[in-house]
């Protein structure tokens, strides 16, 4: 796959292959959610429409679930490092303040991912988990059989109450790209410039200059 | 509009009520199930089968007299046999005829999220409509006796009907039909209540002192009930609950969690949407473009190293 380089101005901060992980993960997502809500509560109920009626969505929601938990798993291997949290972290986020109201002077350095962010993916690793096992659990086709009625009870709260903490994760998740201007078109054509790492992960931007002449590792 | 139901006062996912203008005269009905007479013929089971034009697997012989051994979605409604050694050390056959106990306040209804899949007249039956059924099984999940069974050739739960067929044209379930003990009778609740009290007070002065009647009230009270000579152990019954209740997971599940997670999510969006209108984007300056330039030396030229992609 072709790899640009960066240029003067800009920077690659999701290759090309990132980029397809990360939507497979965003498109299961969608997909997973509206059936889900489908089967949640009545008043969406008509979401399942959108599936082919009520047993077609019966049918694919645990499918999509599983393709968006594999494709995830591909994607937090790759990220799960710079998603640490560092002592910085803390103290940006203690200064949240500060984040929500576009105040970045007094803010510490931010490295590839700042505290909202690795936060927000500890919260999608544990949900995810929690979807995965209680979804299990509870699909009825396959493994209705094997656990006992008390157990998937207790899945079918867990489950959905893990998908609630994703789902509003997920909303935060969006309208941040859309309120930190650039974060969308780096997840889409995979560039932001130099003075966009400069303001939101200026850590990252000097890290990547002393990365000295390696190249980008061919996806 | 012939055929219409207009007696439904419960719709499954449904939060407006239902055509409900006609109600029973004689107010709902129950079948009463008295163990004490019963002989554990099946009359029942075949008569089950018959008007309901059901035939099960033939199963396997494994030395007892419950045939099939379990419910399932053909087999509506089974007799079950316990072999009770009481304290005087004598040997009480208990039989008792399973199936859907017909809730007053079902916990398959409130599970089910396919509007109209399940509903409950106001005669007091709680009927499945398989064509409205999305084989999700969370009516197995809300069941608090474990009655609905999922069929492995349409995915369509099954289950008791109380002959709500033959019970809308003024008949009696045709399990009540063929009882040959008088074991099985059917009517208006209230009236089945009466009987049952007497057949209760002729069972205590025969030395069943414990003889009662079940009609949970967890559940709301069942319109199909038991004469039970021990009602104060009714789980020496193959497991009959002794309190059953529609679970709190569930009613937490399918109560209160649902109009506040739609809450919780819209007040997210919304979250969103005002940041955006008080605070805006956070957009990049031309001044943080030219900090940048600074920091990457004097004047970044076309040979700039690529960096590093970390762990991409």
């Amino acid at each position: 796959m072709s790899q640009e380089p960066n240029s003067p101005d800009t920077i690659i901060r999701y290759t090309a292959a990132v980029r397809t992980n990360h939507w497979i993960v965003a498109i299961g997502f969608v997909l997973a959610a509206l059936s889900g809500m489908a089967l949640f509560h009545p008043a969406l109920f008509w979401l399942s429409e959108l599936f082919g009626g009520g047993p077609w969505t019966r049918i694919l929601h645990p499918y999509v679930g599983l393709v968006m938990v594999v494709a995830f798993l591909f994607l937090a291997t790759t990220v799960w490092t710079d998603n640490r949290m560092q002592p910085r972290d803390w103290t940006w986020l203690k200064r949240w303040r500060d984040v929500v109201n576009n105040r970045e002077e007094d803010l510490p350095e931010v490295g590839r991912y700042n505290g909202g962010q690795k936060l927000l993916f500890l919260l999608m690793v544990l949900c995810l988990a929690g979807l995965l096992l209680s979804g299990i659990s509870i699909w009825r086709a396959y493994f209705g059989l094997y656990l006992s009625v008390g157990v998937i009870r207790v899945a079918s709260a867990l489950h959905a109450l893990c998908a609630l903490v994703l789902i509003c994760g997920i909303i935060v998740h969006i309208y941040a790209a859309v309120w930190v201007k650039g974060s969308v078109h780096a997840m889409t054509r995979g560039t932001v410039t130099r003075g966009w790492a400069f303001k939101h992960h200026r850590a990252w931007l000097r890290e990547t200059r002393h990365a000295g002449n390696s190249r980008p590792r061919p996806d | 509009m012939p055929l219409q139901s207009l007696d439904i006062v419960r719709r499954s996912a449904t939060t407006l009520p239902s055509p409900s203008v006609r109600e029973p005269a004689a107010g709902a009905v129950a079948k009463l199930i008295d163990t004490t007479k019963c002989i554990g013929c099946k009359a029942c089971q075949v008569a089950c089968m018959e008007w309901n034009d059901l035939r099960d697997e033939i199963g396997t012989n494994v030395g007892g007299y419950q045939i099939p051994h379990d419910l399932t979605d053909k087999s509506w409604t089974l007799m079950r046999f316990a072999e009770y050694e009481n304290p005087k050390g004598d040997l009480e056959w208990l039989i008792r005829k399973d199936g859907c106990m017909h809730c007053q306040d079902p916990g398959c209804l409130k599970a089910c999220p396919s509007p109209g899949a399940i509903v409950q007249y106001s005669n007091g039956i709680v009927d499945f409509m398989e064509e409205n059924c999305i084989g999700c099984g969370y009516c197995v999940t809300g069941c608090p006796f474990d009655i609905p069974r999922i069929s492995k050739r349409d995915h369509k739960a099954y289950k008791c009907t109380l002959c709500s067929d033959r019970v809308a044209v003024g008949l009696e379930p045709a399990c009540i039909k063929a009882c040959p003990t008088g074991a099985l009778v059917f009517g208006t609740k209230e009236d089945m209540r009466g009987h049952a009290a007497e057949r209760v007070a002729d069972l205590k002065s025969r030395g069943f002192e414990h003889a009662g009647l079940y009609d949970p009230s967890g559940v709301g009270g069942t319109h199909v009930m038991y004469v039970l000579h021990h009602a104060d152990q009714p789980q020496l019954y193959n497991g009959l609950p002794h309190n059953p209740q529609v679970s709190p997971v569930v009613r937490l599940w399918k109560g209160l969690s649902k109009p506040t997670a739609l809450g919780i999510m819209a007040l997210t969006a919304l979250a969103g949407f005002f940041h955006f209108i008080r605070v805006g984007r956070n957009e990049v300056t031309d001044a943080d473009e030219a900090a940048a330039a600074r920091l990457d030396g004097a004047a970044p030229s076309p040979a700039t190293p690529p960096s590093q992609e970390k762990r991409t």
